[in-house]
């Protein structure tokens, strides 16, 4: 087939991306070359509409052993141990194949984490569905779901925490972030560098069948009415065989036989095959008939955009063939040499003896194009101004129901119960607590990672929403009791060509990166995911953010469940009275204006970090973040795990009481402490000059807020706990 | 005492296993499916996993792999071979305890801590335990124990069943158990007693800071019986 304009356009690529290929070329490229093309040029791989301003971010820092640019990036959490970790979006595969959707993308993130010599020891997860009346909405979530589970279950990597919202904005188009922890020793790190001339390059893992070709071009477009077509272009998975890859690469890896290391995810082997030659800036040689195939008469184009899964790219020592194919061997993979690495700076590919493709490697990837979309500022809404005489007519008590069972603060163990989190009998902080932990196998150390979004914010004012994004990541490891170290972000947002999208694109980045600068809290590794829209409408501006940090003494980890009767209770953080953007504003009142809540870095650096030396200096017995839903919220929750009540003092409010009990001012944490170190810990909060308030005092079974309203704990617990299951079942 | 673990494609609680005999004292080996011979143990354990991706049936593949025939044959001969989780469902496809495993009565998969009632004390794993109910911890998608009427009947009458799912306080009613499986089991005895299937996971219980720690209790008590 004689490729055209058109044929260009069919895959994806623009009339000016087409010219500028004939002219890279000095000729037109054959179909194959097209296809090379599309997939590296595509947004998905190409990043051409977010490079510029990702460049902005914060990415190094003393922990930070790689930053972005590899499959994932690696922190050093001391005594020569290393953590890789990164998110990944498989957002629109979810939607048109809830199952197979999900259960690819946490095997694509697993991958990205043990190329590089890691063993996964954590899985977690950013799931946003559409309206819970929306039709579609129960049947995407449960498959989600199991997708999720039988892939990370069957994986044996303990699921350990994770996110889930819905918002009308996500009918058309939810999102399946998934993030994945590895853990390795420093010296042991693999990277995709390739090195050396004529070094064997092999193809290990399952064969190569017909599934997802242009998956990543799929990807990078919008959906419109034939989405059902799409179904072929989305992978399917075989968590079976990708354990089998995981032991099988992790042995090899234990010798010194691999120069270069990299899976086959988005656009298959095109883009495993450039990667590794252009970092090592060299050429690279495949011949397609040695690829393993799992159908016949595959062509060149299928074979080399095939998106098939559980495939790893390896460029090896010469003479180290025959002992790593008798490793896979042992596992039952496929294993073949199917290629060199040449000097000659082109990729080129021979089948039938036949040369089929040559490109010059500089043209696929430092050539991308790379666009400075127009992009539309978004003002700071104006303050509303809620009557606040129309609190008057609300108990405190149906509004605390209605909050507690609202989809997005209701508890999540209906999904998590579905994930293996205990398996590697590491796991000592199970999903549902502010992060997920898991000891460092054999140390006294643990990792905490959590994974958060607030699209709400994001969408009312998105600079504001990015840095609070990266805030409530970083409050959720300190409530644990660990040191924030670094964060993996997945950016899912509309089309970038609109320029409200890039705007709140721009925006977010720009927020996120001011957050992670001030709190030293760098980004190593992340995905931007764009298109997300149907037709014309756009989701919520969501980005996800995977914060990971460091318990040195394990035994010092902190969690939400109220210890003791008798205890105090202490909020820390100022409580102003911000309702706009909150779910009580939201929610109850059914107002969707306003500005979010304000984000001060200083305030929220500071109250964590005295957190933290309160935490280490054993005076904090259980510690909440205040999110969305305000301190009753938090406190619920609290008395909720620990099956223990609250009796709250009489206030000294300036403002209302339900102000009080529901806004989301930033910065706050609710802890618990022995009512005898109330003086070391005001003396401590003094000295840093961090704001408190006495909230309360543990007592048993009721949650008494005022002298008119107490809360049974079971009350607490049947709103909180039943309409997840309730709506599934 | 020498333990041995056997490793299938797809076992994921191999690890945890070696790492729970050993801290309990057993001196532990883990062995390859496709090896021919078992190494000189006292006790022979199946791991939890997803052996062969689960695929055909849950365990039907690994009871036909190749160390499968020695550890027939060490069952055979008396000695203690306990199936964890899918360790229980290779079992039971290899025919050493009576049963099925079908998937679970909600069709999804269930991580969670649950309490189950030890029946009879009269065997090497459970003898000189204090104490009858046990929190234990399950993760699984098919442990609805199913059997046939004539069955139930010889297991019943021979004490085989191990554990039922219960309460904290021992009541085996239906709302306690976990997947629908018949009257609450959860593991269950070949008729010498030597063979030990069962869901739950006593090896991720080893731990205060884990799920808890009645796992260890179990395994303290294995030891000794075994000694």
């Amino acid at each position: 087939m004689e490729v055209n304009e058109q044929i260009a356009i069919d895959h994806g690529l623009k009339k000016e991306e087409y010219k500028k290929i004939c002219d890279l070329l000095k000729r037109i490229p054959n179909l194959t070359e097209l296809g090379i093309f599309s997939a590296m040029w595509n947004e998905h791989c190409s990043y051409k509409s977010s490079r510029l301003h990702l460049k902005k971010l914060p990415t190094s820092g003393k922990k930070v052993i790689q930053g972005p640019g590899e499959n994932a990036g690696v922190i050093d959490i001391e005594d020569g141990d290393a953590i890789v970790f990164k998110i990944e979006s498989h957002n629109h595969p979810s939607f048109i194949e809830p199952y197979q959707g999900a259960a690819t993308g946490v095997g694509g993130i697993m991958r990205d984490v043990f190329t590089m010599g890691a063993r996964p020891i954590a899985n977690l997860n950013s799931i946003h569905f559409g309206s819970s009346q929306h039709k579609k909405t129960k049947n995407l979530l449960r498959g989600v779901v199991h997708g999720i589970g039988g892939y990370g279950n069957c994986m044996g990597v303990p699921t350990i925490a994770g996110q889930t919202s819905f918002d009308n904005s996500y009918n058309g188009n939810i999102l399946v972030n998934a993030m994945t922890l590895g853990l390795v020793k420093k010296n042991k790190i693999f990277y995709s560098k390739a090195a050396g001339l004529n070094k064997p390059v092999i193809y290990v893992g399952s064969k190569t069948g017909r599934d997802g070709i242009h998956g990543a071009s799929m990807a990078s477009a919008s959906f419109d009415e034939k989405i059902e077509e799409k179904k072929p272009t989305v992978q399917v998975g075989d968590p079976f065989t990708e354990k089998l890859l995981l032991e099988a690469c992790l042995e090899l890896m234990a010798g010194d036989s691999i120069i270069a290391i990299q899976d086959m995810g988005a656009a298959g082997l095109t883009s495993s095959s450039i990667e590794m030659a252009s970092k090592g800036n060299l050429g690279i040689e495949l011949n397609l008939n040695k690829v393993p195939c799992r159908e016949s008469k595959m062509t060149p184009y299928e074979i080399m955009l095939s998106e098939s899964q559980e495939r790893m790219l390896i460029v090896l020592e010469n003479g180290k063939e025959d002992l790593a194919k008798k490793i896979f061997d042992k596992w039952d993979l496929d294993f073949a040499v199917i290629g060199k690495t040449t000097n000659t700076k082109n990729i080129e590919l021979y089948y039938d003896k036949k040369q089929v493709a040559s490109i010059p490697i500089n043209t696929l990837v430092e050539n991308s194009p790379m666009y400075d979309r127009k992009w539309k500022k978004t003002k700071l809404p104006k303050k509303n101004l809620i009557k606040k005489e129309e609190f008057k007519k609300f108990k405190i008590k149906e509004v605390l129901n209605k909050i507690l069972s609202n989809p997005n603060v209701c508890s999540k163990e209906w999904i998590w119960q579905q994930y293996d989190h205990t398996v590697m009998g590491d796991t000592i902080q199970k999903p549902g607590g502010d992060s997920g932990v898991v000891r460092v196998h054999g140390t006294n150390k643990a990792v905490a990672a959590t994974v958060d979004s607030s699209a709400i914010y994001c969408w009312a004012h998105p600079l504001t929403g990015g840095k609070q994004v990266v805030c409530e990541s970083w409050r959720n490891l300190i409530s644990v009791g660990a040191t924030p170290i670094a964060i993996t972000n997945c950016l899912n947002f509309g089309s970038p060509e609109k320029e409200e999208n890039m705007g709140e694109f721009v925006e977010c980045v720009q927020g996120i990166g001011e957050a992670c600068e001030y709190l030293k809290f760098p980004v190593v590794s992340g995905n931007v995911s764009f298109y997300n829209q149907t037709k014309e409408i756009g989701i919520k501006p969501t980005p996800s953010i995977g914060g990971v940090g460091l318990i040195k003494d394990y035994k010092q980890m902190i969690t939400m469940d109220f210890k003791e009767i008798n205890n105090l209770v202490l909020i820390i953080g100022k409580t102003e009275g911000h309702l706009d953007q909150s779910l009580f504003a939201r929610n109850i009142l059914n107002e969707k204006n306003g500005p979010p809540p304000e984000i001060n870095l200083f305030n929220e650096k500071n109250n964590g970090e005295t957190i933290l030396q309160l935490i280490k200096s054993n005076l904090v017995r259980s510690a909440h973040d205040v999110s969305i839903g305000g301190i009753i919220t938090a406190v619920s929750k609290m008395c909720i795990k620990g099956n223990k009540g609250i009796e709250f003092n009489k206030p000294k409010y300036f403002i209302s009481e339900i102000e009080y009990l529901f806004c989301e001012d930033q910065g706050r944490y609710v802890i618990e402490i022995d009512p005898k170190n109330l003086k070391k810990v005001i003396s401590i909060l003094n000295k840093n000059s961090v704001h408190f308030d006495e909230l309360g005092k543990i007592i048993d079974k009721n949650m008494i807020i005022n002298q008119k309203t107490k809360v049974t704990i079971d009350e607490l617990k049947s709103y909180n706990t039943n309409w997840l299951s309730n709506y599934m079942n | 005492m020498k333990s041995a673990v056997i490793t299938f494609p797809g076992s994921n609680c191999d690890r945890d296993m070696h790492v729970a005999l050993n801290k309990f004292g057993f001196k532990n080996q883990m062995v390859w499916h496709n090896d021919n011979e078992l190494p000189k143990s006292d006790l022979v354990v199946l791991p939890g996993g997803f052996s062969y991706g689960d695929y055909l049936r849950c365990g039907s593949m690994a009871s036909k792999s190749k160390i499968m025939q020695s550890v027939i044959n060490f069952a055979k001969s008396g000695g203690l071979v306990m199936g964890i989780c899918n360790g229980f469902q290779i079992l039971v496809e290899s025919g050493l305890v009576p049963g099925v495993l079908l998937r679970n009565k909600y069709l999804e998969f269930i991580c969670k801590n649950v309490f189950v009632k030890i029946d009879s004390k009269d065997n090497p794993y459970f003898k000189n335990l204090d104490k009858e109910v046990f929190e234990l911890h399950i993760a699984h998608n098919e442990g609805n124990y199913f059997c046939t009427n004539d069955q139930l009947k010889e297991i019943q009458d021979n004490n085989q069943v191990a554990i039922y799912y219960c309460n904290d306080n021992g009541k085996t009613e239906e709302k306690f158990n976990p997947n629908g499986s018949l009257n609450n089991i959860a593991g269950i005895f070949n008729k010498e007693k030597n063979v030990l299937g069962m869901m739950p996971h006593p090896e991720r219980m080893i731990d205060e800071s884990l799920s808890g720690e009645d796992g260890s209790i179990f395994f303290k008590n294995l030891l000794n019986n075994i000694k």
